[in-house]
């Protein structure tokens, strides 16, 4: 069973158009505070975590099929280069087949981890990471209540104590701005990863 | 004066309490309601689970009137603790040594979230199945 989650502080308003779209058979939940973010210890998204039938995770949280292959694009015309389009492709592909083999084969699927491996790809918060949720907790507390401006020094905050944090930098300007996410300080942050992964452990299948 | 308080995954807003100096005191009541914890002579007890309160410091956490200090209780636990003194909301996080004890159990985390309409379901109603939890966002 797939559920998705946004992380979305915008709620209804923001998700609705692309839900409807989707048109999915499968729950699609609305995680206004990103508290999964915050359980599973998530910074980006597409972000998943695979739960088998007794609600032991399988495989940690990982980026879903996704590549650095968009920061190959064409900022002006917004086209990516065929290969990092095929990169792109392959990688979905790749992962889609894993959960097919998963769903067919269960724990004996190559795919669903066991524990030591989980363990080893498993990320867990630090000190000033369990700040950077507190921090994001409370500024979309005050922007929830209609305190907009009160929020942005928490939001900052969650920013500066979690850099690596694409969901706080990206739900942070979406709320000043909904074309900002995309907009030239997305790519400026991007930019300055340098050799450095947006989606890191995107190639550990 | 009031203040709302996110403790975990719930805000209580406009619980009486005292935020003086850094601390935020509540009363017996709305430490058990807000927090779930209870002070006892073992020390702040959560169900099996006690935090002893180190004599020499009971002051920072008890005071005569009765009243309980959840700021000093979350500080000695390691639960990080922001306040915004212009709305009266303090938020107080979950531990780092607690969040790892819940994701090294390997037991997934539990939640509970709306779908467009409002209904809400929670991981664990999907029990015996696989269960794939993807995110995603509109930015």
């Amino acid at each position: 069973m797939p559920i998705a989650i946004a992380f979305d502080s915008g709620g209804n308003a923001a998700t609705e158009p692309w839900i409807k779209a989707a048109n999915a058979t499968y729950p699609c939940l609305i995680d206004r505070r990103h508290i999964v973010a915050e359980l599973y210890d998530m910074v980006n998204v597409p972000t998943a975590v695979w739960i088998d039938e007794r609600g032991k995770i399988v495989r940690p949280s990982e980026p879903a099929g996704v590549t650095d292959a968009f920061r190959k694009m064409n900022r002006t015309n917004f086209s990516i280069p065929a290969d990092a389009m095929n990169e792109l492709q392959a990688k979905r592909k790749a992962y889609q087949d894993a959960i097919r083999d998963w769903v067919a084969n269960g724990s004996n699927s190559r795919f669903a981890l066991g524990e030591a491996e989980v363990l080893k790809r498993m990320h867990t918060p630090d000190d000033a990471q369990v700040r950077a949720a507190a921090n994001f907790r409370l500024g979309e507390y005050l922007f929830e209540n209609g305190h907009a401006e009160a929020a942005k020094k928490y939001f900052e905050e969650a920013k500066r104590l979690r850099p690596e944090s694409w969901n706080y930098k990206r739900q942070a300007w979406a709320l000043e701005d909904p074309m900002k996410a995309g907009g030239p300080e997305f790519w400026a942050a991007v930019d300055s990863l340098g050799d450095g992964k947006y989606y890191p452990g995107a190639e550990d299948i | 004066m009031a203040m709302d308080i996110i403790y975990g995954e719930r805000a209580n807003p406009g619980v009486e309490a005292d935020a003086a100096g850094g601390g935020l005191w509540l009363n017996r009541a709305d430490l058990k309601h807000v927090a779930g914890w209870e002070y006892k002579p073992q020390g702040f007890c959560k169900g099996e689970v006690c935090v002893p309160v180190p004599d020499a410091r009971k002051g920072e956490f008890v005071d005569a009137g009765a009243r309980y200090n959840l700021a000093a209780l979350a500080n000695l636990i390691g639960q990080p603790v922001v306040t915004d003194a212009e709305f009266n909301v303090v938020c107080v996080g979950e531990a780092a040594a607690e969040r790892k004890r819940m994701l090294t159990s390997l037991d997934a985390p539990d939640f509970t979230l709306p779908d467009l309409d409002g209904k809400m379901h929670s991981l664990a109603d999907y029990r015996g199945k696989k269960v794939f939890v993807v995110s995603w966002a509109s930015w």
